[in-house]
């Protein structure tokens, strides 16, 4: 019955090297998929290319459904899994300073890591940067703290803040998402070809 | 094994099939461990180990790295950091059996290198700050986040997106 590890089926010190493992993989799938290039990534602004878009929701909405299924045959109690923290202003703010991020500088932590490992140097100064963000936020966390810890609507879902059933809910995104990549597909085919 | 190199290069996967993959490996890793990815949790941990090398007291006072120190072990003891280790191995191998390996600026033709190199680190500094607000980036919060349904993951990858979308105007320069 998972999740494995907080039940005890494997013992903790495989911990480490279960991180080592997951995130090899997590590295060749992002690099594999392009994900290490700044101008991919910056397509999904723009619309010469929206892989950002597909791989985002694909690897969301399989996430999701799988792990409903698994909970649903038993093989994991959802309950238990870590639910990120809802922080209302924290959320809203935090998400927007990082799209502007994202869209000045084509990367986002995962993304930049793996663009490091194939030597990307525009990726060095971006993880860099992304240090130094850290260090200005710590050291002026007296000013930040009241949006840092401020709102806390505790570690809801979505199925809490909306009152949506829950199953409903995933097949509307699929349909959604499903949409939405025939929608990009079709905006592909319009805009000016960009190499890169 | 006769890999072309040259051809090879702007081969990428299928973004369904990628996509597909890094759902399964997130089922996994919520499976084994409980928890979904992330990745600017290992940069923090490295901004903590550094500050409190070079200053202790520092790190201590702080009402924000203090959180993160424990007399026991160094911040950088924890899972993320690993996970991080193996994402640069990772993208690594992949790059290599690609043919993508080599020290370069990638900008668009016209831009300056100095240019990208600038909003790379500005870009950079924005998302870190972000990123300790909203607790995540979009590894952490918004796709582990939107895995398990959780409302934050939601509302930070709605205001990642769409933030970029509004201020994608602004920056068009530097990629199209």
């Amino acid at each position: 019955m998972g999740p494995l590890i907080p039940n005890g089926l494997i013992s903790f010190e495989w911990n480490s090297i279960i991180a080592i493992i997951i995130g090899i993989f997590f590295g060749f799938i992002l690099e594999a998929s392009g994900f290490s290039s700044s101008r991919k990534l910056a397509g999904v602004f723009y619309g010469y290319d929206f892989a950002v878009l597909k791989v985002f929701f694909t690897a969301a909405l399989v996430s999701l459904i799988g792990l409903l299924y698994m909970d649903y045959l038993g093989y994991v109690d959802i309950g238990q899994l870590y639910v990120h923290p809802t922080y209302l202003w924290g959320a809203i703010i935090g998400g927007a300073i990082m799209g502007v991020g994202f869209v000045a500088g084509g990367f986002c932590p995962g993304t930049s890591l793996s663009a490091v490992a194939i030597g990307k140097i525009d990726a060095i100064f971006n993880v860099i940067g992304i240090m130094i963000g850290i260090f200005i936020f710590s050291e002026l966390y007296t000013l930040f703290e009241p949006l840092y810890n401020g709102n806390f609507q505790g570690n809801i879902t979505l199925v809490d803040s909306l009152g949506v059933n829950r199953y409903w809910f995933v097949f509307i995104l699929t349909v959604g998402a499903i949409i939405m990549f025939a929608l990009s597909d079709m905006i592909r085919k319009r805009v000016k070809k960009i190499f890169y | 094994m006769n890999i072309d190199n040259e051809k090879n290069r702007h081969i990428y996967w299928n973004p369904y099939f990628g996509g597909f993959l890094l759902g399964i490996l997130i089922i996994f890793t919520f499976y084994i461990t409980g928890r979904g990815l992330g990745a600017s949790g290992a940069m923090k941990s490295s901004v903590v180990t550094i500050v409190d090398d070079v200053s202790h007291e520092h790190a201590e006072q702080s009402a924000y790295y203090s959180k993160f120190l424990d007399d026991t072990k160094s911040p950088m003891n924890n899972w993320l950091v690993f996970e991080t280790l193996g994402v640069l191995v990772g993208a690594f191998i992949s790059g290599g059996l690609s043919g993508r390996i080599s020290w370069r600026i990638q900008h668009s033709p016209k831009i300056t290198r100095r240019r990208r190199l600038v909003f790379a680190l500005g870009g950079g500094i924005l998302f870190g700050i972000g990123a300790q607000i909203a607790r995540g980036c979009t590894s952490g919060a918004a796709l582990s986040g939107m895995a398990v349904l959780s409302t934050g993951g939601f509302i930070t990858m709605l205001a990642i997106f769409g933030t970029g979308y509004v201020f994608a105007y602004f920056f068009r320069k530097n990629w199209i």
